[in-house]
């Protein structure tokens, strides 16, 4: 019996169409942005500061909502995502905050736990969870330590441990290697390659050149809030990508 | 479920911990509301011991007629009768002068100044119970009985008791006009000492917004401390009370021996007591409710 070749279809995790972003005082962040992004995948957001980059994360993260267009995250459209859902959402995805948006008042552990404290972990499970993050990101030694004593490039690498604990589906990382030295941005880098290599979904805004020239894949490039003509070329994921799917695969 | 229910211990035992991380400030907030609530609940009990005594005397109203030191036994004993026939009159008792005297020197404990007496000065005296209870009325009878001949003087001896009722009823109005303005007085204080745990825990909230918090899991902690910051102020205002009480108690028995009587002032019941630290533990709650409310859901809408 001869079975046939199964159509490799990728899910689309997120999809923008037509979105529009304006914020209270007429600026417009973002302008007509359409593209795709398929289960697995690892993309980089390029522009200089202020093309638009953190507004599009912040819209797939519901910390925005879009003015036109839809914005589609793992089947939720943020538009019309109630309140009461977005935590929800939230949890699917991990977050690498520009500013780290760490927690000074408590441990490195006790900031890598608090996703699972939030989400309802049992605390054996989640000692184990922590642990085996920071393990991932060189930081178990400094357990005990408060994030204040870490360098720039540790407290980075703590964010990341944080945003990886809950094991998300969708990585999202703005700047991540934004003030650190060449050798700290290789470092996530690889860490980040590894990540995806495990199957984690991927897109990381940046305008570091060092970071780029290393990266072979697709980049989605906005200037002043649009995509650029390249970009837009290849913004869907199905046809004109299938090279690099499969290099994924 | 269980991991549900270990949640809550958890986030407890974190707001237990939080409470005694800053003890001076949450030991005082907890003595003002303590304070703040013992005021009506003291009140409260003045007020309960107050109707008990007066409860005992007006439930069965009664009037003392004294005769005239001059009344001659024959005129006594027509009265007497007219009172025994009388239709609103229940029953009587007849006192003669020389038993009231000698009851005095036995109950009042002030046998030593009585048997300084050279005669008696009491006159006969009859007690009367009637059939009526309306206070109307009974002024009525007491002016009717006043007409009769050589009736020197008749007291309704309830009517203090009716005078002390009306006065309880003001001062229950009273008591819940405290009670509702101290009830706001504890909600402003949960309010915003709430206000005040939120300002300085803001990273946190927005933090944990972003790690995808729900709203009931933020505000769970603030919840939390406010109902037991409420709890503890009412206990506070329990212990207060109860030892009030027994400072007032041990003074009134020395007091109440001198007039051979054993009143004392009952302490709150077991209803008044829960009552009392559901109410605080709840509006301690409400506070904090109105407070996350304000300063986290309402900021949030921009």
């Amino acid at each position: 019996m001869i079975h046939a070749a199964p159509i490799i279809q990728p899910t689309k995790v997120i999809h923008f169409s037509q979105v529009s972003k304006r914020y209270p005082g007429g600026y417009e962040a973002l302008k007509n942005v359409s593209f795709e992004i398929a289960e697995g995948e690892m993309i980089f957001l390029t522009g200089h500061s202020g093309a638009g980059k953190s507004t599009l994360l912040k819209l797939i993260a519901a910390i925005e909502r879009p003015n036109s267009g839809s914005v589609v995250v793992k089947g939720q459209n943020i538009a019309t995502l109630k309140a009461g859902a977005i935590p929800f959402l939230r949890r699917n995805l991990g977050l690498i905050f520009q500013d780290h948006k760490l927690l000074f008042d408590r441990s490195v552990f006790d900031n890598v736990i608090l996703p699972l404290q939030i989400c309802g972990f049992e605390h054996r499970e989640s000692t184990k969870r922590v642990r085996a993050a920071l393990d991932k990101v060189g930081l178990l030694k400094r357990e005990k330590s408060n994030p204040i004593t870490l360098s720039g490039g540790e407290q980075q690498r703590l964010c990341i441990a944080r945003a990886i604990v809950n094991r998300p589906a969708i990585l999202l990382a703005d700047e991540p290697t934004g003030n650190l030295d060449s050798g700290y941005a290789n470092e996530i880098l690889s860490i980040f390659k590894s990540f995806n290599q495990v199957g984690v979904t991927l897109l990381i805004a940046t305008h570091d050149e060092n970071v780029l020239q290393q990266f072979s894949g697709r980049t989605l490039a906005l200037v002043h809030g649009s995509l650029t003509p390249e970009s837009a070329a290849q913004a869907i994921t199905g046809a004109s990508n299938l090279g690099n799917l499969g290099k994924l695969r | 479920m269980i991991t549900g229910i270990m949640d809550h211990v958890r986030v407890l035992a974190r707001t237990i911990r939080h409470v005694f991380r800053t003890p001076a400030s949450n030991t005082l907030n907890v003595l003002v509301i303590g304070i703040a609530l013992s005021l009506p609940t003291g009140i409260y009990v003045v007020l309960k011991n107050l109707e008990r005594v007066a409860g005992q005397a007006s439930s069965a109203p009664q009037l003392s007629l004294f005769m005239s030191m001059s009344a001659s036994k024959d005129v006594i004993a027509r009265i007497e009768k007219q009172l025994e026939q009388h239709p609103v009159i229940e029953r009587i008792e007849f006192v003669p002068r020389h038993e009231a005297f000698a009851q005095l020197k036995l109950t009042s404990g002030l046998a030593d100044v009585i048997g300084g007496l050279k005669e008696n000065p009491l006159p006969d005296a009859f007690i009367i119970h009637p059939k009526l209870t309306h206070p109307d009325k009974l002024e009525a009878l007491r002016g009717e009985l006043r007409m009769l001949p050589q009736v020197e003087h008749v007291q309704l001896d309830s009517a203090w008791a009716h005078k002390l009722g009306a006065l309880i009823k003001f001062a229950n109005l009273v008591i819940w006009f405290v009670s509702v303005l101290l009830s706001l007085a504890l909600v402003a204080i949960t309010f915003n000492t709430i206000r005040l745990q939120i300002l300085t825990q803001r990273d946190e909230i927005e933090i944990s917004k972003l790690l995808g918090a729900t709203r009931a899991f933020i505000q769970r902690p603030f919840l939390y401390f406010g109902l037991l910051q409420g709890l503890l102020g009412g206990i506070t205002a329990w212990l207060i009370i109860t030892v009030s009480m027994a400072l007032l108690n041990s003074y009134l028995a020395n007091l109440t021996h001198l007039f051979a009587s054993n009143f004392a002032l009952q302490a709150l019941s077991a209803n008044d007591i829960m009552t009392l630290l559901f109410f605080s533990a709840y509006l301690g709650w409400l506070g904090a409710w109105l407070s996350v409310a304000l300063h986290v859901w309402r900021a949030e809408i921009k």
